[in-house]
């Protein structure tokens, strides 16, 4: 066996000094090492400890400050809110006082006014309508794909997954040429008598459709691709076999063997759809009210943390249960993987 | 599929029409010497000249490639050991958790990634003096967090379909978890490697939303460039622009898969000549 491989670093610092190292240096590294191998933060420790404690720094614990920042008081400060939690000395008695200040306003207000539920059944039905769109165009090219001869199936995904690797928001904007007053749609139509050319499809909700649909399309082929390339073509044979029509035979066997792709793409349109700001902010009116848009305006024009806070946490409430449901799909789908 | 006609190769053609029409028009009226974009007037070159005299957007450019590079290689570290962890290590303690953090923010709505990310930096500025302002730094944190749930997917999902045999076979023969990693696994999965590190550099070029939270004063990225521009309505040198970045990443693109695909065949003749005791 050999003793110079590339790892582990401890034992090579241990057995002896690399030529040109100054001692002191080797010895405070093999200190180091000690140290972590004996909080078990080496070798297999360290592979989970440093993206577990990455994650947890930057994508749990701002969701909790989110939450803590829901409860304060806009103020005209730097940065724009109360402390929720204030160190108060009481100097009749002599005592220190934790005071936790929990304003729960800006939450009624959620609850109260209009135009945040408004905003958020707006998106939901958004977020709804494009995903079936995605789903009913998806599907049949998804399926069309995996029947195709193996020799063409990884051009023809490649073609898929192309447009998702060119800017999403050059995607988005060409659309504002095509749907415009006077734009490509408008003068197709228009020179065919069908509408005058003022006509627009632009600063509506149906161009929202089309964006979303649109720019989240691969999203919606690549799962379902996965679910129907692994499918048997011999089980349709038996069905058709057996006396099943074709079409009874894609309702009976292919539509429930294919139902976790169609789940896992569903989901990974639904859950950022509900969210998307950019689409509805270019190609929607200004009564497409998403509550993407809703945050970032009280974030960025209303300099409101405290509700743009309380919008994302009751949005991600919203939201809790299909990113739980998406989960385990996904590790359902990777043991099954792993499984085979 | 025995015939490309009939209702599904209409619906594949219809599909691929709409996914490539409108990057074309986009492209074909980047030509147009008209300022109103879609009214033809003649041909044109004239505004990718302009666009190479934008500073603005050029200044924009070339901060944006900066944090992508740095992102993406940030991502491919910890994703690739995340990937590991998932794939290899089994259950350890937290693997819920963990798991749960890899898949969340591939679906989580990018203004909400965005406005606790912000608010986190900020806090951390009052708690402890880092960062000092928001900027290039702030940016590559954020994105290298998101982008590196997609590598530690892709890498998982290629370890798990990849054969354990080689690996068991270096350890039978005494080679150290380490060495396996570096000596047979790393080689194996370079290819999964090298598209996370692609899709992570591309995700952070894209990303407008996460990027106009935790950016400061004077670190605007291209997307925040486009965008404040398309917000007016079209522009000819927003097309002119586009279609660089277009070509640019379909010559990419083609190139990476050439290589790839060069690559596993070689590495396919060469297990087979392996096993055969050449």
């Amino acid at each position: 066996m050999s003793r110079n491989g590339f790892l582990p670093l401890g034992d090579r610092m241990s057995g002896g000094n690399p030529p040109g190292v100054p001692a002191f240096l080797s010895t405070a590294a093999a200190a180091v090492v000690a140290l972590l191998r004996r909080v078990g933060l080496w070798g297999r420790g360290l592979v989970i400890a440093a993206p577990y404690l990455w994650l947890f720094l930057f994508f749990l614990v701002p969701f909790l400050i989110v939450f803590r920042i829901s409860f304060s008081d806009a103020v005209i400060a730097q940065p724009p809110y109360s402390d929720i939690v204030q160190l108060l000395e009481d100097t009749d008695l002599e005592q220190w006082k934790l005071q936790i200040t929990l304003n729960l306003s800006t939450y009624l207000r959620l609850l109260t006014d209009d135009l945040y539920i408004y905003a958020y059944l707006s998106s939901l039905k958004m977020a709804a309508v494009s995903t079936l769109l995605c789903l009913l165009l998806g599907y049949p090219m998804a399926y069309a794909i995996a029947r195709a001869k193996p020799s063409m199936r990884g051009p023809l995904m490649m073609l898929i997954i192309l447009p998702f690797w060119t800017s999403f928001l050059i995607r988005v904007y060409a659309w504002i040429g095509i749907l415009k007053a006077n734009g490509v749609l408008a003068n197709m139509l228009g020179a065919v008598g069908l509408v005058d050319s003022n006509w627009e499809l632009l600063y509506s909700d149906v161009a929202v459709y089309i964006g979303i649909t649109y720019s989240y399309l691969p999203f919606m082929i690549l799962p379902l691709y996965a679910t129907l390339e692994k499918l048997d073509p011999v089980l349709l044979e038996a069905a058709a076999d057996l006396g099943c029509k074709p079409w009874e035979a894609f309702l009976k066997v292919t539509l429930p063997l294919s139902l976790p792709g169609i789940v896992a793409g569903s989901l990974l349109v639904f859950i950022p759809a509900v969210g998307e700001f950019v689409i509805p902010e270019l190609l929607g009116g200004p009564d497409t009210l998403m509550i993407g848009r809703v945050l970032w305006n009280e974030f960025f024009s209303n300099r409101d943390w405290p509700v743009a806070s309380a919008v994302a946490i009751a949005l991600l409430l919203f939201l809790v249960v299909p990113i739980m449901v998406f989960q385990y799909v996904q590790a359902r789908q990777q043991d099954g993987e792993e499984r085979r | 599929m025995k015939r490309f006609g009939g209702p599904l190769g209409w619906a594949l053609w219809f599909g691929y029409a709409f996914l490539y029409v409108p990057i074309f028009l986009l492209m074909l009226y980047s030509f147009n010497e008209n300022r109103l974009v879609t009214v033809w007037s003649g041909f044109s070159t004239k505004w990718y000249g302009e666009l190479l005299e934008n500073t603005q957007l050029l200044d924009a450019a070339y901060l944006s490639l900066k944090v992508a590079a740095i992102s993406a290689s940030f991502a491919v570290v910890l994703g690739t050991l995340a990937g590991l962890a998932l794939a290899r290590f089994g259950r350890f303690r937290g693997r819920m958790l963990f798991g749960g953090m890899i898949t969340a923010p591939l679906v989580m709505p990018e203004v909400i990634t965005g406005l606790s990310l912000l608010l986190l930096f900020v806090a951390l500025e009052g708690l402890v003096g880092w960062p000092d302002g928001r900027g290039v730094t702030t940016i590559t944190i954020a994105h290298t967090t998101f982008a590196m749930a997609y590598v530690a997917v892709i890498v998982q999902s290629r370890l798990s379909s990849m054969d354990d045999s080689l690996e068991e076979a270096a350890m039978d023969l005494g080679a150290r978890p380490a060495k396996v990693f570096f000596v047979i696994t790393l080689p194996i999965i370079s290819p999964a490697i090298v598209s996370g590190w692609l899709l992570a550099f591309t995700l952070s070029l894209d990303d407008l939303v996460i990027a106009s939270f935790v950016s400061g004063p004077g670190s605007t990225t291209l997307p925040m460039v486009i965008f404040s521009s398309v917000r007016l309505g079209v522009s000819p040198q927003i097309n002119a622009l586009a279609t660089v970045i277009v070509l640019l990443v379909a010559t990419g693109i083609f190139v990476a898969t050439l290589v790839l695909a060069r690559q596993e065949r070689q590495r396919k003749r060469d297990e087979q000549m392996a096993l055969q005791g050449g």
